[in-house]
């Protein structure tokens, strides 16, 4: 049964990722990217399961972490052009360092 | 106090989740909580909040009735989305926030994007902005069951 | 007993392995962003609950559940503020939500 439940999430990520390649707009992207990796956290995880190796639930938690923190960078990346802390800046172009 | 419940959080944390008991491993451990606390405080991000405690004492009575909100959109959306006629209707309302701390409104936005079939797209401080997959749902949100019950969470004056 | 759980948990991964699959097909299926997150929304929150609530009965009282515990705790805090962000961001880009003809409580 792990083997089906491995099975629908390799699904689920090849949709996000067609998704992805589709976009059109640049938000549809991010969501795929989102969606794709809440999926890769619980492939990681039921995978873990379904080859006997419970050691690949601290490769899902970290995976989990690191998705959200990705999503926010790329999110702050194209609305403000740089990853620096000129969030709050009206012209953050011109304070690129 | 301020700085010696974080530090211990993270410790316990360390020890849960290393799962090895060396005397090497442990201390590495505790370098790494008194390098993180000092982080936090250079970034001036904990903050003590005498509340909070009570707050996740109330959170489990909310839990189950949230539970079932949960399981209800999240079906109802299912079968939205696997029709195939695709009986959606997406619209953008406002609905109250009644809460009265920044922590209550949180919670309330937090609440209405996890349940599928309403996202918050705008949060102000009284007002939330929701994009809303079909009419039941938005009505659902306008009775304000959901508001309540957050309302509830927050600590009595 | 033990097939008891054993038979509660194969429920329950099925189960969310359907969700999951449903949420995938919304993503491509709905046709407006601001929909396709409802879509995302669905693998975020029970596909997700269901899967790991699954996996703990299968793991029993040991270190692994604790970890899949934290993990759904994770993806709980996490994932409605990604999404919170992403829309905000998206309706600060110039995106604006399909509004379909017949509604009558339209936003300012």
């Amino acid at each position: 049964m792990f083997a089906i439940a491995t099975l629908a999430l390799f699904v689920v990520m090849s949709l996000a990722l067609l998704r992805g390649l589709i976009g059109p707009s640049i938000y549809d992207r991010v969501l795929a990217l989102n969606s794709f990796g809440t999926a890769t956290v619980l492939f990681i995880a039921v995978l873990g399961f379904l080859s006997g190796r419970p050691d690949f639930m601290d490769l899902a938690m970290l995976y989990a972490l690191i998705n959200f923190i990705g999503t926010l960078a790329v999110l702050k990346f194209f609305q403000f052009g740089s990853l620096g802390d000129t969030a709050t800046d009206d012209n953050p172009e011109e304070q690129q360092n | 106090m301020r700085i010696i419940i974080p530090a211990l959080i993270l410790m316990v944390l360390w020890l849960v989740l290393s799962g090895h008991y060396t005397v090497l491993l442990v201390t590495f451990g505790i370098i790494s909580c008194i390098g993180v606390v000092a982080l936090a405080l250079r970034l001036d991000v904990i903050h003590s909040d005498k509340h909070s405690i009570g707050i996740l004492l109330r959170l489990l009575k909310y839990l189950p009735w949230f539970s079932r909100e949960i399981l209800l959109s999240n079906i109802d959306v299912a079968k939205r989305i696997l029709s195939p006629a695709l009986p959606i209707n997406p619209n953008v309302v406002r609905v109250n926030a009644s809460q009265a701390t920044e922590l209550g409104v949180t919670v309330y936005a937090n609440s209405i994007t996890l349940t599928p079939g309403t996202l918050s797209i705008q949060v102000d401080a009284n007002q939330i902005e929701v994009h809303s997959l079909n009419h039941e749902s938005t009505a659902q949100l306008k009775r304000g069951e959901m508001d309540r019950r957050v309302c509830a969470l927050e600590p009595r004056k | 007993m033990a097939v008891l759980v054993d038979l509660l948990s194969w429920v329950l991964l099925m189960a969310g392995s359907l969700f999951c699959v449903t949420g995938g097909i919304g993503l491509i299926r709905l046709p407006d962003f601001f929909c396709r997150v409802h879509g995302a929304s669905v693998l975020d929150s029970l596909g997700t609950i269901l899967l790991l609530l699954g996996l703990m009965l299968q793991a029993g009282l040991t270190l692994v559940t604790l970890k899949l515990i934290l993990i759904l705790l994770f993806l709980f805090l996490t994932g409605p503020t990604a999404m919170h962000a992403l829309a905000r961001a998206a309706l600060h880009g110039g995106m604006k939500p399909d509004v379909a003809a017949d509604t009558d409580e339209v936003a300012p």
